[in-house]
């Protein structure tokens, strides 16, 4: 007799539970948040560009979210932290496609991420907005995937223009290990000949790298006129160190990988004079009033500094433009239609970003032009506009 | 034939196929996913169980084994030679099925290597490495052992990601699907899933399979031999170092069969995998798993990087990975299927049948009685 | 190559190898009484470094800089050894016959645990201590060639750290029992010795001296939270490259890698240097694995 209650007990309690997980199943169809993904290498190796990411992004679904959403519903952000494994990205990419159903992924922080996921995205028709910066993410173009990071070989071109009129022929490029070292690699070798400018030499260094005066050594002995240092990691601010240390009074350039304060606090007094193309974050409360970046850019800048008590950098820039290019194409286009969230995206024009004014196309991804760069110094331990 | 040790095997194959059931009648078949890479990984901590744990020498460097056959796989089935295809040999090579032409997602036609031609070349260079290395090696013993291997694991790394055919930093993507049999392809498409969980789990048996028989025959006492004294064993005419290297060899190959399936699995394969980080969390779980205990090393595999891939803690990984590690060296040395309550379930578990068997008979006598 | 040049290659070399050297002392200690290699080692180095850094940072503001990065980088190390020695009396102390595989896995742990807990308590950015004296863009040059003067902070420190611990091994009791632990525990423990409580200085000793290095490196290196593990393993390569458990043949063996690998970039991509360094280390394990300073007879008594 004992037996048959505690059956009955049990089915009466499943049945509550079914009762109110559809009930709660139901009011959920009613005011469904907008789920959006995001991939990003908060720990591990590229730690210091998925953070400040992850940061903004927190902060941006929170503004709107208190603003009381996008088209009336709610934005539910997801961050997986990759560790900057591609194999992670998969896993987490294939989790947010077919479990979480989200309308779109932001990121992923590397190249190499986010080219292990671009064909995936685009068979399952998810939006990808990636933070990554290597060209080949958008060439050749995928429907759904966008990046939002300007392109390298505009970098490449704004130091080759700013090295001809300095009159600098012979130079020799370092760049890091890691993709974004290697695509900057690419293209400055690519872009060389047009500006009339020999690379002397090219060498490769690690992240994990203690002291580059025996690198700096072998490029100094090959009498260039100028250095290129195209990284991302930290080691960057070794080397503007070792060539003062070496008696290199050459000018040093660095891409623009280099935009964020704490590589110039790391370098201390070796920084100053180095000459980087970057957007114009970094120079914010210098610009002319009038400029149409200024009013976007102090915000961010502001809301973020604020915050979290720290420099904002170029990095979390990226994800501030990734998330408000999809807010700015869901408010166009309602929230329901991945399909033409993704046609608004491609067709936007003017949109007024960190990274600068997007003017996206079908064949273009990325929709940033050349002017977006602007060529900036160290001077004081501060960033300020070269000229 | 000793059929009973192959009854886990048996209990292992229905727990899979339940587990798939369930997921599929649940719809939450998408667990699968990790499920199916934490497989592949599982090949990798299996060869290394067996190294470590039976003829107990340490291997920092099996991440290099995984790379090496998913790069070599990776490089070949993603080169693409139809700017050649008019030259004689490569259309030659090409009515002879030992390349093969497809069209990818931009339109692009690539011409190149079959999978399976790509499979026979990486697992003949791991092995070929494989030798190369251990000759030397295996002489070595406790830190210099793992210091030799890690070095090894190390030049892997640093080869991969310093040179452009290899992907550099961004490794190397678009990685094809594998057509096995008809109707089942090794890739990382939704609809094939099922049956690449199978696949995966078709080669962690076989790899189960093939490492109890190594245990259980005259090999594996030699090399419980070897791993208690090698100069024991040498005396009882156990030619231990040929032994060592044997152990050493097949287990490079479990790691390299990994990587294999994973890339194409995954469609891609990157330097991360190369890392030495990704040796030491292998052994890590070999260890966690109860070193000498295939069992305990299989379900540690799986449940570890499972919850890894998933994702499920955050950015908090690593200090879950390190606490476990921790917590159950100081705890459990000798792995979680040892201590002494699991071991009683166990225990429990297996006299299971035979207790059911027994309920239904009394049942049956009483009904009996009653009538 | 012009005598600059190559004088320039030398400085290079010794600049990476002192580093390599002070990191791989730190090895010997625990080695030397436990018989095991602490994987933690290298996140004692970013710790010691990470804390050096926020004290400073606090201090120098209100204080003479010189006696504010003394303070800084004495409470780093007093902060470290601390930690080292808490380590190993919660996780280590109290196992009975540990096997040493046993207790490597845990020191495995334990670095995973530190470097995440580092990057918790500080953030992932990148930090360096400010330069002992001068700053970054000071130089010395000599016949051409030029170094930066914490070159010669490390290696003085690398010597104080060397000559301090031969004279604590030799002189004091505590030392003598910590080499009596080394030769063999069980007669050690038959003298009335403590063996317990010298695996806990130990610990701590090595934890001061991997605090210390990371002090004095940061400035050259730079600090992130998860340098830990690199610089582990060039200490690791080092340490075993002079033999492992002799602190005075670390010195050496750190010179000859950073020299080794800052000749290779002569000939070969920096890309490749890492390899050059690990076959060299291969070389040396399959053909003198007692490593390049062992005596005959002391090798003799070691297991390969």
């Amino acid at each position: 007799m004992k037996s048959r209650w505690t059956l009955c007990a049990c089915i009466v309690i499943l049945a509550v539970l079914t009762a109110i997980l559809l009930s709660g199943c139901a009011d959920q169809t009613r005011k469904q948040p907008i789920k959006v993904g995001a991939i990003l290498a908060v720990t591990g190796p590229a730690s210091f560009l998925g953070a400040p990411e992850e940061k903004t992004l927190t902060m941006l679904a929170e503004q709107i979210n208190n603003a009381g959403g996008v088209d009336g519903r709610k934005i539910e952000l997801i961050v997986k932290d990759s560790q900057a494994n591609p194999e992670n990205a998969i896993s987490f990419a294939k989790q947010l496609i077919e479990e979480d159903k989200v309308t779109a992924i932001i990121g992923p922080t590397t190249s190499g991420e986010s080219m292990a996921i671009k064909d995936l995205c685009q068979e399952n028709s998810t939006i990808l907005l990636s933070c990554a910066a290597a060209e080949t993410i958008v060439e050749p173009v995928a429907s759904y995937v966008f990046k939002t990071p300007q392109k390298d070989s505009y970098a490449a071109i704004k130091i080759y223009q700013t090295m001809n009129d300095l009159g600098i022929k012979k130079i020799g490029v370092v760049v890091s290990n890691a993709g974004f070292g290697l695509g900057g690699k690419a293209q400055l070798e690519k872009y060389a000949p047009e500006h009339g400018i020999e690379i002397a030499i090219t060498e490769v260094y690690d992240k994990g790298e203690k002291d580059l005066t025996a690198v700096l050594t072998k490029v100094k002995d090959k009498g260039v006129e100028a250095v290129v240092n195209w990284s991302i990691v930290p080691a960057q601010s070794i080397i503007p160190k070792n060539m003062k240390q070496l008696g290199m009074n050459i000018p040093l350039f660095q891409s623009h990988g280099f935009g964020n304060i704490e590589y110039v606090k790391a370098a201390g007094e070796a920084a100053e004079g180095i000459i980087f193309p970057c957007g114009r974050l970094l120079v914010a409360d210098v610009l002319p009033s009038d400029h149409p970046q200024k009013a976007v850019l102090t915000k961010y800048k502001n809301d973020y500094e604020s915050r979290f008590k720290e420099d904002a950098s170029t990095f979390g820039g990226h994800a501030y433009d990734s998330f408000m290019i999809l807010m700015e194409a869901i408010k166009k286009a309602g929230a329901d239609d991945v399909e033409k969230i993704r046609s608004a995206i491609e067709n936007m024009k003017g949109f007024i970003g960190t990274g600068g004014i997007f003017n996206l196309s079908p064949s273009d991804h990325n929709g940033l032009a050349l002017d977006s760069f602007e060529m900036l110094t160290v001077e004081n331990g501060k960033f300020v506009l070269y000229n | 034939m000793d059929m009973k040790r192959y009854r886990p095997i048996g209990i292992l194959l229905i727990f899979v196929i339940c587990v798939q059931l369930v997921f599929t009648l649940s719809g939450t078949e998408y667990f699968l996913t990790q499920i199916i890479m934490a497989a592949y990984y599982c090949l990798v901590i299996l060869g290394l169980c067996l190294l470590m744990g039976y003829t107990g020498q340490i291997s920092l460097g099996h991440a290099g084994f995984f790379a090496i056959g998913g790069y070599t796989q990776a490089v070949l089935t993603t080169i693409n030679l139809s700017s050649f295809a008019d030259s004689g040999f490569v259309r030659f090579l090409e009515s002879a099925g030992i390349l093969f032409r497809r069209t990818d997602l931009y339109g692009e036609e690539i011409l190149s290597f079959s999978p399976w031609i790509a499979i026979i070349a990486a697992i003949v260079i791991t092995i070929g490495i494989a030798f190369l290395i251990g000759i030397p090696v295996l002489r070595l013993k406790g830190h210099y052992l793992a210091m030799a291997t890690l070095g090894f694991g190390m030049i892997i790394y640093t080869i991969v990601i310093g040179t452009r055919f290899l992907g550099e930093a961004d490794g190397i993507t678009k990685v094809p699907p594998f057509q096995l049999l008809p109707g089942i392809v090794v890739c990382g498409k939704m609809a094939h899933r099922v049956a690449n969980y199978y696949v995966a789990w078709f080669l962690v048996i076989v790899g189960m399979i093939v490492a109890l028989n190594l245990v259980h025959s005259r090999v594996g006492r030699a090399l419980r031999a070897i791993h208690g004294s090698e100069e024991a064993a040498n005396a009882m005419g156990i030619h231990s170092s040929k032994y060592k290297l044997y152990i050493f060899v097949l287990s490079a190959v479990f790691a390299s069969v990994g990587g294999i399936f994973l890339t194409h699995y995954n469609g891609s394969i990157g330097p991360s995998e190369t890392s030495v980080i990704k040796s030491v969390r292998y052994v890590a779980i070999v260890a966690v798993g109860g070193m000498d205990n295939l069992w305990g090393c299989l379900f540690m595999g799986i449940l570890l990087n499972f919850l890894s891939l998933r994702g499920v803690f955050g950015s908090f990984d690593e200090v879950f990975f390190g606490l476990s590690l921790i917590v159950i060296m100081l705890f459990a040395p000798h792995g979680i299927l040892r201590i002494a309550k699991v071991q009683e379930l166990i225990a429990a578990l297996r006299e299971l049948p035979a207790y059911i068997k027994e309920r239904i008979g009394k049942k049956k006598k009483h009904e009996r009685h009653t009538a | 190559m012009s005598f600059e040049i190559f004088l320039q290659y030398c400085f290079s070399g010794i600049t990476l190898g002192s580093i390599y050297a002070v990191v791989a002392i730190g090895f010997n200690i625990i080695y030397n009484t436990t018989g095991i290699i602490n994987f933690a080692q290298g996140e004692f180095v970013v710790l010691g470094a990470l804390c050096a850094i926020t004290f400073s940072r606090l201090l120098i503001p209100v204080l003479p800089f010189a006696l504010a990065m003394s303070i800084a980088v004495i409470l780093a190390v007093v902060i470290t050894t601390f930690i080292g020695g808490l380590i190993e009396i919660v996780f280590i102390k109290w196992i009975n016959n540990p096997t040493v595989l046993r207790l490597v896995i845990i020191t495995i742990g334990l670095s995973f645990l530190l470097r995440e807990t580092s990057l918790h308590v500080w953030d992932e950015k990148v930090r360096a201590l400010k330069y002992f004296t001068g700053t970054e863009v000071s130089s010395i040059s000599l016949l051409g060639a030029h170094f930066s003067p914490q070159v010669l902070w490390v290696l003085g420190v690398t010597a104080v750290i060397v000559i301090g611990l031969g004279l604590f091994f030799r002189l004091t009791l505590t030392g003598r029992a910590m080499r009596a632990c080394a030769a063999s525990s069980n007669a050690a423990r038959l003298c009335g010795i403590n063996i317990k409580m010298m695996v806990t200085i130990s610990f701590m000793i090595s934890a001061a001296i991997g605090a210390l290095a990371g002090c004095v490196t940061s400035p050259i290196t730079q600090t992130q939270y998860n340098m830990g593990s690199s610089l582990a393993i060039k200490g690791f390569v080092v340490a075993i490259l002079g033999g492992l458990g002799n602190s005075f043949a670390a010195v050496g063996a750190g010179l000859i890698l950073g020299l080794l690998e800052s000749f290779s970039i002569v000939l070969l991509p920096n890309a490749y240097r890492d390899v050059v360094a690990i076959i060299i280390l291969l070389g040396i394990l399959f053909f003198k694995p007692s490593g390049l300073f062992a005596k005959k007879e002391e090798s003799a008594l070691k297991e390969f």
